[in-house]
């Protein structure tokens, strides 16, 4: 059905489109955009989104049993905000033309993936700060990048989180840095911490570059602006003189300075693994479907209240009129 | 913003410091800028022991709250539970200090929260119930909220000037605590037949344990007497016309209850609890008592 | 059932589950002399708690601050590029209208 005139305008449309890409301006909601990079976009959004929100219960485990007052009211602001920042991206997504309802129904569904770093568990209170320094260090570096991304309401989403996350990065360090000025069960705990949480802070940044055949196209769009190993470079080269500063040993022997590339190099993280825990089957994949599950069913009826009462009132307002 | 370096992009300093965290950092010194000096004639042991009751309250009631985290029916509510606990957990914060600092024994907010027993807690038994569904979660809510809206309301004028400090910021929180849970309070009387039973049944479950909000220890009407405390006895008719409004709006009819009995009189005030505070006390001093030596 | 009717009153809008609530859109005036800005959304049952939330997330309950919350499908609006001749569909009533962005992929039409 598609004629010769409706061809031309689908043309100039991406034409238009590609214009405003080129020109580093942002598409904005009502713009015309390709399919693809609305679904690209729909679905990194929404993954993003649902890491903030599956990433609440590791550090929420920790927070009836905070070994502080200081460090309690920190841990539960923190992960408050972890909601709110699920909530701007739940936000910018339904700009594309999606509704929250629909996404929530997909990551139940495991439809739709979230970060597979949240699939591992929080053994001690060590975990917390290494989480803070490593897992939220390398968001970091994942998503400044971000805050340029073509699409104008992701990267302002974007800015916002940003200037929160790297507020929790420092709450992450600060706290390592007294338990590594501490008793020695509490330099042991950090060590260990770090000991399982650094390969997969590693993986957070995907698969090595030959293997993340999207990142061509997601570049061209303007979605990303780096690839995966050019930021999990990045990270590596910032968190090694963190590290050592702590006192903390990364476990890679292979981590050294090569001085002719200006950078660490270091081993290859176990991507076997990395597929194994996205497929599913990590540690923790059941349990915090699970919790998000329960959570969403307990709550259906308090949602269906508070709808049915709004529908009330709005029909006893009509009804007064 | 500079982009070629990711970690000093967002590191780089930016005046509004504040922004950049919810809460801002100000968990070092929750009475910085308030005089602190106790005032000639008061009680220094009393004063100390009723600023744990008003903070017990506060901290029991703010682990409760916080075990709401990942499991609330919306992320929005999420995010204002989260806001509620936050709240009282620097109310706790604030008076454990003020507690510490009077007794002047060398303890701090960590050493009260964390180092002292069962029966050393002096909070009302309220606050202690186990979570619940979210029913008996914004009735327990209302009812707290209301009694310790119209007890700090009075404290603002403390004749000790940290009460009255943490009173005068309190009143804003807990109004805004109250509102919260009236609003949902009218949402869940009002929204479906389900809903309505669930909050019926979370005031069946609370109201028993209001007569103790309304029974002054003898430390509260001494201290009252001093004009440093509030006996909360008078404060029940304004108590009841509160609720008396919010459920008339919500239709919602308040169970009749027997109030819930105490040890020869006693009850939370003087340490006399229910089961639950002990497991509460397990799981928050559990990681702090395990290694005594650290600091975090 | 009348109530979803209520929930969704404009015809051919995508339904949502029964228990979703509406969209609203934010607006934050964050200080005096300065306009209302568009800072995000939310979801949220009625008006009141649409308020209360945008409070809770968007302002972290900084008083002083204006907020204007307004449903999602009582906003008009118009391309951000006003001279873009393909913008295309007529009636455009909603801000975020799901099925909108249906329309350029499979039907361009003028």
């Amino acid at each position: 059905m598609v004629g010769t005139e409706s061809a031309t305008v689908d043309e100039q449309l991406h034409e238009h489109f590609t214009r405003t890409i080129e020109r580093d301006q942002r598409v904005e909601p009502r713009d015309w955009m390709p399919s693809g990079y609305r679904r690209t976009l729909v679905r990194q959004i929404a993954q993003h989104a649902h890491s903030e929100i599956i990433g609440m219960q590791p550090e929420g485990n920790w927070i009836t049993r905070a070994p502080s007052l200081r460090r309690k009211a920190i841990l539960l602001a923190k992960v408050q905000d972890e909601a709110g920042h699920g909530l701007y991206l739940y936000s910018a997504a339904e700009t594309l033309g999606v509704d929250r309802a629909e996404l929530t129904d997909k990551l139940l569904t495991q439809k739709q993936k979230y970060s597979s770093i949240f699939n591992y568990p929080t053994l001690t209170f060590a975990d917390i700060g290494v989480i803070g320094w490593l897992v939220d260090g390398a968001a970091i570096v994942n998503q400044v990048p971000l805050c340029r991304c073509s699409y104008g309401p992701y990267g302002r989403a974007m800015v916002r989180i940003c200037k929160e996350e790297s507020f929790h990065q420092r709450q992450g360090y600060e706290l390592l840095m007294t338990m590594m000025n501490g008793t020695r069960r509490q330099r042991e705990m950090v060590q260990d911490a770090t000991d399982r949480w650094w390969w997969p802070s590693l993986m957070m940044f995907g698969p090595p570059d030959g293997d993340s055949p999207n990142t061509r196209q997601s570049m061209e769009w303007g979605i990303k602006r780096h690839t995966n190993d050019e930021l999990r470079q990045k990270f590596v080269d910032m968190t090694v003189p963190q590290a050592e500063a702590l006192g903390v040993r990364l476990p890679d022997s292979g981590l050294v300075y090569n001085p002719e590339r200006g950078h660490y190099d270091f081993s290859e993280p176990d991507w076997d693994e990395f597929r194994r825990v996205l497929e599913g089957n990590g540690p923790c994949n059941a349990q915090r479907i699970e919790r998000r599950r329960e959570a969403h069913r307990d709550g259906a009826w308090v949602r269906e209240a508070a709808a049915a009462h709004a529908a009330k009132q709005q029909r006893r307002g009509r009804a007064a009129v | 913003m500079s982009f070629d370096n990711a970690y000093e992009a967002v590191t780089e300093a930016q005046p509004d410091g504040d922004t950049r965290w919810a809460f801002g950092t100000g968990f070092v010194d929750p009475l910085d800028g308030v005089d602190t000096t106790v005032p000639s004639g008061v009680d220094r042991e009393g004063l100390a022991t009723y600023c744990l009751m008003l903070g017990d309250d506060a901290l029991v009631l703010s682990h409760r709250l916080s075990e709401w985290t990942t499991r609330a029916h919306e992320l929005e509510d999420e995010v204002a539970l989260a806001n509620i606990a936050l709240d009282l957990l620097g109310q706790a914060r604030m008076l454990l200090s003020r507690a510490a600092a009077v007794a002047g024994d060398g303890g701090d907010e960590d050493s009260l929260a964390y180092f002292r027993d069962e029966r050393e807690f002096r909070n009302v038994r309220l606050v202690e119930l186990p979570r619940g569904d979210f029913g008996r979660c914004v009735a327990g809510l209302l009812v707290f909220s209301t009694w310790r809206l119209a007890v700090l309301g009075r404290l603002t004028h403390s004749a000790d000037p940290v009460l009255a400090a943490v009173a005068a910021k309190g009143v804003k929180e807990v109004t805004y605590h109250r509102d919260y849970a009236a609003r949902w309070a009218v949402r869940l009387g009002d929204g479906t037949e389900y809903s309505a039973r669930r909050l019926h049944q979370g005031f069946a479950d609370v109201l028993p344990f209001v007569a103790e909000l309304f029974t002054p220890h003898e430390l509260e009407r001494e201290l009252a007497r001093q004009e440093v405390a509030v006996d909360p006895a008078p404060l029940r008719p304004e108590f009841d016309e509160v609720l008396h409004t919010v459920c008339t709006t919500a239709g919602t009819e308040l169970p009749e209850v027997t109030p819930v009995g105490t040890l020869a009189g006693e009850a939370g005030r003087h340490g006399v609890h229910t089961e639950h505070l002990g497991y509460l006390l397990a799981e928050m001093q559990s990681l702090a008592r395990g290694d005594p030596e650290a600091r975090w | 059932m009348t109530d979803s009717t209520d929930r969704n009153p404009e015809p051919g809008q995508v339904r949502t589950p029964d228990t979703a609530w509406p969209l609203f859109e934010v607006f934050v005036r964050g200080k005096r002399g300065l306009n209302h800005v568009h800072v995000g959304s939310l979801h949220a049952p009625d008006e009141r708690m649409a308020l209360h939330n945008a409070r809770n997330l968007y302002t972290r309950r900084n008083e002083g601050v204006s907020i204007w919350v307004v449903r999602a499908e009582h906003i008009t609006a118009s391309s951000p590029d006003e001279k873009d001749p393909f913008f295309a569909p007529s009636g455009d009533k909603v801000y975020r209208h799901p099925t909108f962005y249906e329309l350029p992929d499979d039907v361009p039409h003028i």
